[in-house]
């Protein structure tokens, strides 16, 4: 009974404060998960890049200096960025047109549908089937030389044009959502209005969509960046992966699980990692350049 | 006039895009279908005749028995527990405002900006240091690093969308924070915890490259044998390992149907990744 009265007369209990301050048993709830990045991404991170500085030679920067020093090496940084960069320009160029046409369309569900499929079969079932499609007696080239398009077999396999294919048929679909989703969330009402002072088809997209769709885009062209720079399976399975497709985690892959030099391929991935932040950080810092503000009317 | 045929061309090309790319897509798995049904195929459009004796040769060269119990293990293990870890911290993101929730939301989206590859690397070298590379354990650990988040992100909006009144009648009335999670939050969460379960079972099986890192030769799940099995292919029938990887698309897609009653995938991206913005 006198505890309670002396809890009063010094005011509100740490138990009272800290719920005031928005800390209950409610919030500890995001502990398990906050320890498990943590202890599973965060910790392994730095344990990588401090390992990154602890070579087999003994110096402090001698895997950095062995990367940048070795055309082999550093060279795959730009032979990723040749791939990463057109497929991911080029699936964010085919999917706008297409999500404003998708937009229109009462029923979606069946194309979206079809279009998920290749995100769910993964790049290594695309790159086996390829195999096969793309091969010289398969029905891609049977087809195409049958319409008599074609004299001579075409071989996109085995080099940079059929890891560009697998890569535009795995990461399109993932542009597409994304794209789609912020094309929907645009208020047609702005578009309407637009039509009705006298904006052709071409100058609503100029000058109502693409302001607002800057961000989204922006946002999106990072994503898909990530999911094309870190191509792993198919520049092995229909690439080239001793030479034009030898990208930078096929070099990491190497160093760890070939070599078995875990402190150089760390030193790999903290150089991919810090390759593909700038990438981000870079288109990130042109969206500021544009329009930001609310892209829906009255949607809260 | 001159504008309307314009505009017609151009929505004939955009569908001439889209009828392009389904086509290939379409070509490209039902060559594999063909093939893993098909007995010798050399320099025709089909087959010369059709078996399903590869269906077998593969279930014992590949030891799809054991692969196929093992990525049944690991991919119920990650969804159990990215679902138990998940949702109960979507609810605190969703419902408190804490002083360090910005830096919290921040640590949730790296490990879904991060391309697995570059956090996979160091995430293998500290699990083999542990002992726990080539485990079935490891495989479950790598692969939660980037479900836990994914479960989290998409949870936050539809725990938004219910009324906070609901909960406080629930304590009003006695419950305990765990009764309230049980007999109240969870039952009306039931669509959103099933669609984003669902979406981490998929990715889950489709994980390839925290799978291939870790995993070792009694590890493999589903997709890294497929892997395996294509990197080395001369060695076996090239039938049999479409049969193989017929049997993984079966696998993904009869969830990928099921997910796809529940949720409209271009709501789930939007909500999945809008927090990024």
């Amino acid at each position: 009974m006198s505890a309670v009265l002396e809890g009063r007369a010094e005011g509100p209990t740490l138990r009272q404060r800290l719920a005031a301050r928005g800390i209950d048993g409610a919030t500890l709830l995001v502990l398990p998960c906050v320890a498990l990045i943590l202890g599973l991404f965060i910790y392994p991170f730095l344990y990588g890049l401090m390992l990154s500085f602890e070579p087999k030679d003994g110096s402090l920067f001698g895997n950095y200096a062995r990367f940048f020093g070795d055309p082999f090496l550093y060279g795959t940084i730009f032979k990723t960025l040749r791939l990463a960069f057109p497929v991911t320009l080029l699936n964010l160029l085919i999917a706008i047109p297409i999500a404003f046409r998708v937009r229109l369309m009462r029923r979606q569900r069946l194309l979206t549908t079809l279009l998920v499929l290749p995100i769910t079969l993964g790049t290594v079932l695309v790159a086996e089937g390829m195999l096969f499609y793309f091969g010289p007696q398969g029905w891609f080239n049977r087809a195409l030389m049958a319409a008599g398009l074609l004299s001579t077999p075409i071989s996109v396999l085995n080099g940079y044009w059929g890891v560009f294919i697998s890569l535009v048929l795995t990461g399109f679909p993932f542009t597409f959502l994304l794209t789609l989703s912020y094309v929907t969330g645009i208020d047609p009402s702005l578009e309407n209005a637009a039509a009705t002072l006298g904006a052709g088809p071409a100058a609503r997209f100029r000058e109502v969509f693409l302001p607002l769709l800057i961000p989204g885009l922006a946002i999106t062209f990072c994503l898909s960046f990530v999911q094309a720079y870190s191509v792993l399976p198919s520049a092995v399975l229909v690439g080239d992966p001793a030479g034009a497709t030898r990208v930078i985690s096929i070099a990491a892959y190497q160093a760890a699980f070939e070599e078995y030099d875990y402190s150089m391929a760390s030193a790999i991935a903290m150089i991919m990692g810090a390759v593909q932040l700038l990438v981000v950080v870079a288109v990130l810092g042109c969206r500021s350049l544009f329009y930001r503000g609310p892209a829906a009317g009255a949607k809260g | 006039m001159q504008k309307s045929i314009m505009s017609r061309l151009w929505v004939f090309a955009v569908w001439a895009v889209i009828g392009l790319f389904l086509i290939n897509l379409m070509g490209l798995i039902a060559s594999v279908v063909t093939s893993s049904f098909g007995t010798r195929w050399l320099g025709t459009w089909l087959p010369a005749g059709f078996t399903t004796r590869w269906y077998f040769a593969a279930w014992d060269e590949f030891q799809l028995g054991d692969v196929l119990w093992v990525t049944f293990q690991a991919v119920g293990a990650v969804v159990l527990l990215s679902g138990l870890l998940g949702v109960p911290a979507a609810y605190a993101l969703a419902r408190r405002e804490f002083p360090a929730k910005r830096a919290v939301m921040l640590l949730l989206l790296l490990p879904l900006l991060v391309p697995p590859i570059t956090y996979g690397i160091p995430l293998a070298t500290v699990l083999y240091k542990a002992g726990l590379g080539g485990t079935l354990t490891g495989v479950i650990l790598a692969n939660l690093v980037p479900t836990v988040p994914f479960v989290v992100l998409v949870m936050i909006p539809f725990i938004e969308q219910i009324d906070p009144r609901t909960e406080a009648a629930a304590r009003v009335f006695g419950a305990n924070i765990f009764q309230m999670f049980v007999h109240v939050l969870v039952p009306m969460l039931m669509p959103g915890v099933l669609a984003a379960l669902l979406l981490v079972l998929v990715r889950t099986i489709g994980m390839f490259e925290l799978t291939f890192l870790v995993s070792g030769p009694g590890s493999q799940t589903l997709v890294v044998a497929l892997y395996y099995a294509v990197f080395a292919s001369g060695v076996r029938a090239v039938q049999s390992i479409d049969a193989m990887a017929v049997i993984y698309m079966v696998t993904t897609l009869v969830w990928l149907i099921v997910a796809l009653r529940f949720v409209n995938p271009t709501q789930i991206v939007g909500r999945g990744k809008r927090p990024a913005a």
